[in-house]
């Protein structure tokens, strides 16, 4: 459990950030310039909240009222830092065990040996920091911020300074870390497809301040997000689990609470829960039941909410069983159709707008 | 090879510039911390100050270390009351002298050198438990190392070259205080000296040069483990 209330002012910029988040990974999403370093910062010590309170599992960390302001060392949170901060002096099983060394041994849950397995360190071990890859180097600065046993760990844009491909990795490796080790993890980014794939709560934050809290896929299919977060890659979250691969035809089938979903054929095993992100602008709406077209997705849904209509184009938001879906129209076909509240319409996704990648394994729940 | 007189004085040198080395490198890396990351008011004074020794003619440096630490000085008759301990005329003055005078070149290259050390593994290092004191030895110190080296290999020939301030406060005493450039001096001064002189200061030379390759190999060694 992450409880923040904290605020502060910085010359012009005034943070006032507050939530309550439980779960295995917290995503702090917005805009860069929103604030998240600084509340990350503040959750580890690392300058100090004019006022306010920040507590992890039970443990004040830090209260302003009662002058509680425990110092870094203290705090028991794991940093992973945007550019990964490895002591250039230590070859890397000196930089894993730094933090180690400074807990006891009754503190030591989290073994060595385990996480060099976990994070496939066992080859770079007598290697420099000067010598690795951009990957290579995450995956050690995320070992060593393990293995000094954080209560909690913090992980600001880990892969912002990685290629694609690095980026891939050390996202399953955030999600192996997620499904073995009992460690919540707060996840720092403006790419909404990383928060997608990791995130169960999102908390976004623009200019200072908390503009939502909750689960991903309530969080994510909000209309009014983008203006906040300043993305312009609206769309939607749909948690599901696959229920058959078909060998044949090369496609996947998800059942979500509202119909099923058609995508090219994925990795998940069936059964297996994954989150699907469609963007609005792969989603078109009809009237009627389209006949002999090209999208094998056609779904049943009823109009929520219709964003703001002055320019062009108009974000639709249409709920099919418990999910949110966001379709983005021009102004014309919103008018054209007559699309309002409470209308039935039919949802139409490629299927080819759901490719593996926007998928993320979501955690197995009981 | 030396004869036992040029032992003695080249025995002496090494000794004055080790020990003045030796007591002045903790001095110096906590004055050169203090200078690279505290703001306090008087740190322009702090700064001159430090720095005085090597603007000031060296002999000014020697007479004032002479009235502060002469056995009637303020602080020389206290060191003799209390703890039988005088500077003055001793081969320990020479020390003192050469430690003063390569201060702010010691200061100055570990300034630098803690500077340069990128402050964010530090607050790294405090994430992953280490105390602000633990942080500075395995973090700060080892980062700085380079500067550390150089800055002491600087203080150490600055040592092994001083004369004004050396003459000044202890004098020329042959196997007390006559170190390589006093002894150097003293057969300039005396008719037929010049081979004896000209002796010495190749003595000079190679010791000034071996001190450079050690630093040299010290430096590129701390490099060359990152």
């Amino acid at each position: 459990m992450i409880d923040v209330d904290i605020a502060e002012r910085r010359g012009a910029f005034q943070l006032d950030v507050k939530f309550a988040a439980d779960a295995p990974i917290v995503g702090l999403f917005g805009r860069s310039g929103a604030g998240k370093t600084t509340v990350v910062n503040a959750i580890a010590g690392i300058g100090r909240p004019s006022r306010g309170t920040i507590r992890v599992n039970g443990h004040v960390l830090f209260d302003a009222a009662r002058g509680i302001d425990l110092p870094p060392e203290r705090r028991r949170i794991g940093y992973v830092f945007q550019e990964g901060l490895l002591f250039p002096h230590l070859d890397v099983e000196a930089n894993l065990l730094y933090g180690q060394r400074r807990r006891t041994p009754s503190e030591r849950v989290i073994v060595d040996e385990r996480v060099v397995e976990l994070l496939g360190l066992q080859a770079l071990l007598r290697r420099k920091p000067a010598t690795l890859s951009g990957g290579e180097k995450q995956r050690v600065a995320i070992g060593r911020a393990l293995l000094a046993q954080p209560r909690v760990l913090l992980m600001d844009e880990p892969l912002a300074a990685l290629d694609i491909a690095r980026r891939r990795e050390i996202l399953s490796y955030v999600e192996r870390l997620r499904d073995e080790l009992a460690i919540p993890i707060v996840y720092v980014s403006h790419a909404v497809d990383e928060i997608t794939r990791l995130a169960d709560v999102v908390v976004v934050l623009a200019e200072g301040k908390t503009v939502a809290v909750g689960k991903a896929g309530d969080v994510l299919g909000r209309l009014d997000l983008p203006a906040a977060t300043g993305g312009d890659e609206a769309g939607a979250i749909v948690e599901a689990h696959v229920t058959r691969h078909d060998a044949e035809r090369l496609l996947s089938t998800l059942e979500f609470d509202g119909g099923e979903l058609n995508v090219p054929r994925i990795e998940s095993a069936v059964g297996e829960r994954v989150r699907a992100r469609i963007l609005a602008r792969d989603v078109s709406l009809a009237l009627r039941r389209p006949q002999a077209i090209s999208i094998l997705n056609v779904l049943d849904g009823t109009v929520t909410a219709i964003g703001e209509q002055s320019s062009a184009t108009v974000d639709v938001q249409v709920t099919i069983g418990a999910a949110l879906v966001n379709a983005r129209l021009t102004r014309h076909s919103v008018r054209e159709l007559d699309i309002r509240l409470g209308r039935h319409v039919f949802v139409l996704v490629k299927a080819v707008a759901l490719d593996q990648h926007t998928f993320g394994h979501a955690e197995v729940s009981a | 090879m030396l004869s036992p007189d040029e032992w003695q004085v080249l025995a002496l040198s090494v000794r004055v510039a080790l020990v003045s080395v030796a007591c002045s490198l903790p001095v110096a890396v906590l004055v050169a911390l203090v200078l690279a990351r505290l703001d306090f008011p008087g740190k322009t004074l702090v700064d001159a100050i430090v720095h005085l020794p090597l603007v000031l003619p060296p002999v000014v440096v020697g007479f004032g270390l002479l009235v502060l630490f002469g056995k009637r000085g303020p602080i020389g008759s206290v060191l003799d009351a209390w703890f039988g301990f005088t500077f003055a005329f001793r081969w320990t003055g020479a020390a003192l002298a050469a430690a003063l005078m390569g201060f702010p070149l010691m200061v100055r290259a570990i300034r630098l050198s803690i500077e340069a050390v990128d402050r964010r593994l530090e607050t790294a290092a405090r994430t992953l438990g280490g105390s602000p004191a633990f942080v500075f030895t395995s973090v700060t110190l080892p980062l700085a190392l380079p500067g550390i080296v150089t800055g002491t290999l600087l203080s150490f020939a600055r040592g092994l070259g001083e004369f004004g301030a050396t003459i000044t406060f202890v004098s020329n005493i042959p196997g007390e205080t006559r170190t390589l450039p006093l002894a150097i001096y003293t057969f300039t001064q005396v008719p037929g000296g010049d081979a004896q002189a000209l002796r010495l200061s190749v003595i000079a030379v190679v010791v000034s040069t071996l001190a450079l390759a050690a630093s040299e190999w010290l430096t590129r060694r701390a490099r060359a483990g990152r």
